[in-house]
């Protein structure tokens, strides 16, 4: 009886139906202190002064600032640009940058203090666009505002250009998005021990334990044993609790060190959104060279990210944008350049699909309207340039297995052969329009990454006899738990029930790496399998020589002095060879491909959109779980739908006007479609069971998709995001961008 | 101020203002964290409970307002229900079972409005399963599954009583 | 500490009112309690939720009395209500979602009266006459003349708001189109409300309101005089367009753009003839 392929229900689901489940801000330590931050309120300027006001009482606060560190005032990631803190004398940078913070044995009173700290600033020149930024209009960064930059090429577009029968050149935009996760960010600090050997443990809402690790120690300058970072159940990260915990913990564990208490910092909505990372806004400048018969011959992409204010994540946002920017196609001659500029804008970062959306927004408007130029059937064209196996990508790598091409479109037909649902709106002002997007999403870390990151799982035998699986991966909702727990429960060749998956703390887990990229099933899970059959055998090898029943494993756990345990360290497969000077080579082990197919309506007296029908079909190489799976699609499908069609993030120099979430829209029940996620499995010879990543690609396309039949419905380019009814009334007037 | 409120068949007393959030008291005073806050404006429904089996915001619920009346938060819907204090209704379990719950911060809410839809209305078509769960947000599942997971308690309901 | 009173009567509350002006008048919470911890505690709220004189929707020959403190989810619910006055009961149904509506009443959208109160179109569009009371005694006004500015009313400082009333026969013709930000919990960008009857060919007692468009809800006489007695056709629709665009200038926002603004109306309100000029006499 297998146990992967099946859909055991998740094993936190009781938990979480039942309120059971603690999130950050239902664990109350005694004596807690409720934390908030003092935030800038320009988006550049120096910090002249931090100003305590004399009248209020702070007898009962603790205030911490950029003084009270003691440590390097930085957030490690990458550049290690960010500060915890501005300090006085130093720049703002964005609004809503940290700059102090108070803790108080209330709610109210935190709130007060902080309402009683004035930042006194001289204002500085600043940069709010991509345009500007490019144009220098004042200088953030450097020489030219550029943080990061990549080019990637492939034959001689020139030549490529010079062939072509038809070259279309267009721009598009994508706006910023805010993850919306409805648990806010939130964090508990608290530090122990004597002086000098103090210990400082975080609880946290959070995606990578040993991120937040790494951020402290560096912090603190500590030693890997002195820092404990711990998940707590996670309502939702999306990428938006990748990287920004790191700095929550920062700010909690400053405020608990000088109280000397436990501190609770958490979040309220509007905060989290105006201060916390969106995925970034793009600029695509993207040319298309066609014969016309309609096969490719050329490609030259131009990307631009908004950063923000630091660099943060944003070149690794970068990479991928730039290694999808060609999409699912063969062209023979490709160049690709991508940067990411500096603006004053709070630091955009990761968010599910992290740069490929945005490229894969601009591939699939161009070559929509290439199929329309010359007259190809939307799949029809797709079919004559997909990639097949053994093709070679823009980068030079050869795809030498799991390419599910004309899987997902094959699967989307037929589906679509099958009557869909009723139509939602009808009317004389209705028009209607289908769109389709297709496209590929590298699993795991670009290149060389999973080789360097060395990601580890532990599997033990625990008294009872039950496997703990050990990792850093962190469940937020995607099933990471149940999924490991179903393959590890086959590998070792014993009943699900029997495996239990540890809450993921650095003090009891290894570090698998990060919990993003997609890579938690297909790399981590491939690594848990691995350790569960080695401490199978373990178990077995040592009831042999101590003539115990292999079976009675906690018999076998009571004689053993030591805990039995396994550690396995990824190791990709061989023959992965990438070049980071020339960005070329074997970008990703294995792609992931999908196609998305979506039928709307618009009401045309008030420009409303109604998605009717959507159809995503999307290759995972193996679904370990297929109902977990099918929730990851239609999770993010959706998500791609509200970046198209109802979600925008309104900046006004450099401050986020919508901060509230009567402003600041998801969809709800109503807006979503009756979702048809189609799940295709082209196998991956180097994953858990065949599989590959789910958990992004499902964002990529979509909002496409959307774009494509609104073009069909209305007759307009829509060639940005938003597409809210007030774009496309300026759309349809004929109003540029 | 001191209120009574009756929470889960059990009267407590507390000492709030009377326009503390009812989602406050719950979590602070009485120590029912199961009720949770997504956005502090009635948007998201994450703190939703029932006042007298009515789905409500508890975040705009003014405290006092609330006396007089039966509670229900997340920790006792299934024994209002009957099925006791540890235990778990067909729709909660379905939920589960379906896939209707990742991330599970927007759970307790869409179990405590959609166990009262059902209540009121044990034959919802999806349509209406999804008119009465607007305000329950859920960033994580696409509304699919949790839609699926409530029209088939209500079918196997229907078929239990058939 | 916020002062707290639940007047278990009428006149209860008028006494309450009368002595505290500047107290808090609370009926579900829903507009009020959004940002509480925000702002400073008053120094006492009056809680008319539930207030036995404010509750309950009675049926006449002549109207329908709807109490204040009736909720939306009791509007829903009332069968008679429902039936004589459908766009009332679509514009109910669109307002927030399940949990708003258990709490949120018909008298606190009145006394917020802010610029994008959802119920306000229709009232105007049916003719609504308000009750207000106070310890003073009882008077009547039409809704029409209720609201004089920004967030602005006739209402004295001791009055409360006891009842609409919407008059019956209810217009035959009602016409109700709420444009949000999505099509739950939303904020309206802008709102159409209209009724008519017909005589004949032609439509008599046109009524045409707007909501969002301005600081108030307000009625589109102008326009209105346009339809009143025509014979609807899609060349009165586009002089309806027309004239719309010269009646209302509303504004940029948070949650919209003027010229949609002033685009989604002018559509609408030619829809409504529209759909007229399909009807069957």
């Amino acid at each position: 009886m297998p146990q992967v392929g099946v859909s055991p229900p998740r094993v936190d689901g009781l938990d979480k139906v039942t309120g059971a489940a603690r999130y950050v801000d239902d664990i109350q330590p005694p004596g807690v202190l409720f934390g908030r931050t003092v935030r800038s309120q320009v988006p550049h300027a120096r910090l002249d002064a931090i100003e305590l006001d004399p009248d209020f009482d702070w007898s009962q606060v603790t205030v911490v600032t950029a003084e009270d560190l003691t440590g390097p005032n930085v957030i490690a990631l990458i550049t290690d640009d960010q500060p915890a803190l501005v300090p006085v004398g130093g720049n703002i940078r964005h609004v809503d940058e940290a700059v102090a913070l108070v803790a108080a044995p209330t709610k109210p009173m935190a709130e007060a203090a902080r309402k009683a700290i004035t930042l006194v600033t001289t204002p500085l020149e600043a940069v709010f666009s991509i345009e500007d930024s490019i144009a220098k209009s004042a200088l953030l960064h450097g020489e030219d505002n550029v943080f990061k930059r990549f080019e990637i090429k492939k034959g001689d577009v020139a030549l490529g250009f010079a062939e072509a029968d038809h070259i279309i050149e267009h721009t598009y935009r994508t706006g910023a998005q805010e993850q919306m996760y409805i648990e806010p960010q939130g964090v508990i600090a608290s530090w122990a021990g004597e002086a000098g050997a103090e210990t400082v443990k975080l609880i946290g809402s959070l995606q990578c334990p040993y991120y937040v690790h790494k951020a402290l120690k560096a912090l603190y300058e500590l030693p890997d044993e002195r820092v404990i970072v711990t998940q707590a159940v996670t309502g939702g990260g999306f990428g938006g609790k990748e990287e920004y915990p790191s700095m929550i913990s920062a700010h909690a564990t400053l405020l608990a060190r000088k109280a000397q208490k436990p501190v609770k910092l958490v979040y309220e909505r509007d905060e989290d959104v105006a201060a916390t990372t969106k995925r970034h806004p793009s600029r695509t400048i993207h040319k298309l060279g066609f014969k016309k018969d309609g096969t490719l011959v050329a490609a030259e992409v131009d990307v631009v990210i908004d950063a923000g204010a630091y660099a943060t994540l944003s070149e690794v946002v970068l990479s991928r944008a730039v290694l999808h920017a060609a999409g699912p196609y063969k062209i023979p001659h490709v160049r690709i350049v991508g940067r990411a500029v500096a603006t004053n804008h709070p630091p955009h970062g990761a968010f599910r699909g992290f740069g490929a959306p945005q490229t894969t927004f601009a591939y699939e408007r161009q070559i929509a309207k290439a199929a329309a130029l010359v007259g190809q059937d939307a799949f029809a064209f797709r079919r004559h340039n997909m990639y097949r196996l053994g093709d070679v990508t823009a980068t030079g790598q050869t795809l030498r297995e799991s390419v599910a091409t004309e899987e997902v479109l094959a699967a989307v037909e037929a589906t679509l052969a099958k009557p869909g649902p009723r139509p939602r709106v009808e009317g004389p002002s209705i028009k209607r329009g289908r769109g389709i997007a297709f496209y590929n999403h590298g699993a795991g870390f670009t290149g060389s990454g999973e080789e360097r990151l060395k990601g580890q799982a532990t599997l033990a035998l625990l008294p009872d006899g039950r496997f703990e699986v050990r990792s850093s991966s962190t469940d937020i909702g995607q099933g990471a738990q149940t999924t490991f727990g179903q393959i590890a429960a086959m590998a070792a060749g014993i009943p699900t029930e029997q495996i239990v998956v540890a809450q993921p703390s650095t003090d009891l887990v290894p570090d698998s790496g990060p919990t993003v990229a997609s890579r938690t099933c297909m790399v981590v899970g491939h690594v848990v399998g691995q350790a569960a059959s080695q401490l199978k055998e373990r178990v077995e090898a040592y009831a042999k020589a101590n003539d115990l029943d292999p079976q009675d494993r906690a018999a076998v756990a009571a004689h053993s002095p030591e805990e039995l345990q396994t550690t396995v360290t990824y190791r990709p497969p061989p023959g992965i060879v990438w070049d980071d000077q020339t960005y070329s080579g074997d970008a990703y082990p294995v792609f992931g491909w999908a196609c998305c197919l979506v039928d709307l309506a618009v009401d045309t007296d008030t420009l409303e959109v109604t998605v009717e029908r959507c159809v995503h079909a999307v290759d995972v190489g193996k679904a370990i779980n297929p109902r977990i799976v099918q929730g990851q699609i239609e999770g993010g499908t959706l998500q791609a739908l509200g970046w198209a069609l109802w979600e925008s993030v309104l900046y006004k120099e450099g401050r986020v006007l919508n901060q509230r979430m009567t402003n600041s829209i998801i969809p709800t029940a109503i807006e979503a479609p009756e979702l048809e996620a189609v799940l295709v499995e082209v196998p991956y010879s180097h994953g858990p069971h065949g599989a590959k990543g789910v958990g992004e690609i499902p964002m990529d396309g979509p909002a496409a998709a959307v774009a494509n039949a609104l073009e069909q419905a209305l007759g307009v380019a829509t060639d940005e995001l938003p597409l809210l009814p007030e774009t496309l009334d300026r759309l349809t007037r004929g109003g540029a961008a | 101020m001191k209120l009574e409120l009756k929470v889960n068949g059990e009267t407590r007393s507390v000492e709030a203002s009377p326009i503390a959030r009812l989602l406050d008291v719950l979590r602070e005073e009485i120590s029912l964290t199961g009720t949770k806050e997504g956005c502090g404006e009635g948007e998201c429904g994450a703190c939703t409970i029932l006042i007298d089996g009515k789905p409500v915001n508890s975040c705009l619920v003014p405290a006092a307002q609330a006396q007089g009346a039966e509670l229900t938060t997340i920790e006792g819907l299934a024994d209002r229900c009957g099925y006791g204090r540890q235990g778990a209704t067909p729709l909660q379990t379905a939920i589960v079972e379906w896939g209707g719950t990742q991330c599970g911060i927007c759970t307790p809410g869409i179990a405590v409005c959609a166990q009262a839809l059902l209540a009121e209305e044990p034959a919802p078509s999806r349509e209406r399963i999804r008119e009465a769960l607007a305000g329950n947000l859920c960033r994580c599942t696409g509304y699919q599954l949790i839609v699926d997971a409530v029209a088939a308690a209500a079918e196997a309901s229907a078929g239990s009583q058939a | 500490m916020t002062e707290y009173l639940k007047p278990a009567s009428l006149e209860d509350a008028y006494a309450a009112r009368a002595s505290h002006p500047d107290y808090v008048l609370l009926a579900g919470g829903t507009d009020y309690m959004v940002g509480v911890l925000h702002r400073p505690a008053p120094a006492g709220v009056i809680d008319l939720f539930g207030l036995e004189g404010l509750c309950g929707i009675e049926v006449s020959g002549e109207r329908i009395r709807i109490g204040a403190a009736t909720t939306y989810a009791e509007v829903l619910a009332h069968e008679a209500l429902t039936s004589a006055f459908p766009s009332l009961e679509t514009c109910v149904s669109e307002i927030g979602a399940t949990q708003i509506q258990a709490r949120g009443t018909l008298g606190g959208n009145i006394g917020t009266s802010s610029p994008v109160g959802d119920t306000l179109p229709v009232l105007l569009a049916l003719d609504a006459v308000l009750e207000l009371g106070s310890a003073r005694g009882t008077r009547r006004v039409a809704y029409a003349e209720f609201c004089t500015g920004y967030r602005q009313t006739v209402m004295a400082a001791d009055e409360l708001i006891l009842a609409v009333e919407l008059p019956l026969p209810a217009p035959a013709i009602q016409f109700w189109r709420k444009v949000g930000t999505r099509k739950a919990q939303a904020i309206s960008k802008v709102m159409v409300a209209a009724s008519a009857t017909r005589s004949g060919e032609t439509l008599t007692q046109v009524r045409l309101a707007m909501g969002a468009v301005a600081d108030r809800p307000v009625r589109l006489a102008g326009v209105e005089a346009l339809i009143e007695g025509q014979v609807p056709s899609a060349e009165l629709a586009e002089r309806v367009r027309a004239a719309v665009g010269e009646a209302i200038t509303p504004i940029s926002d948070i949650r919209s753009t003027a010229p949609y603004r002033l685009r989604a109306a002018q559509n609408l309100a030619a829809r409504f003839v529209l759909q007229q000029a399909g009807a069957p006499a």
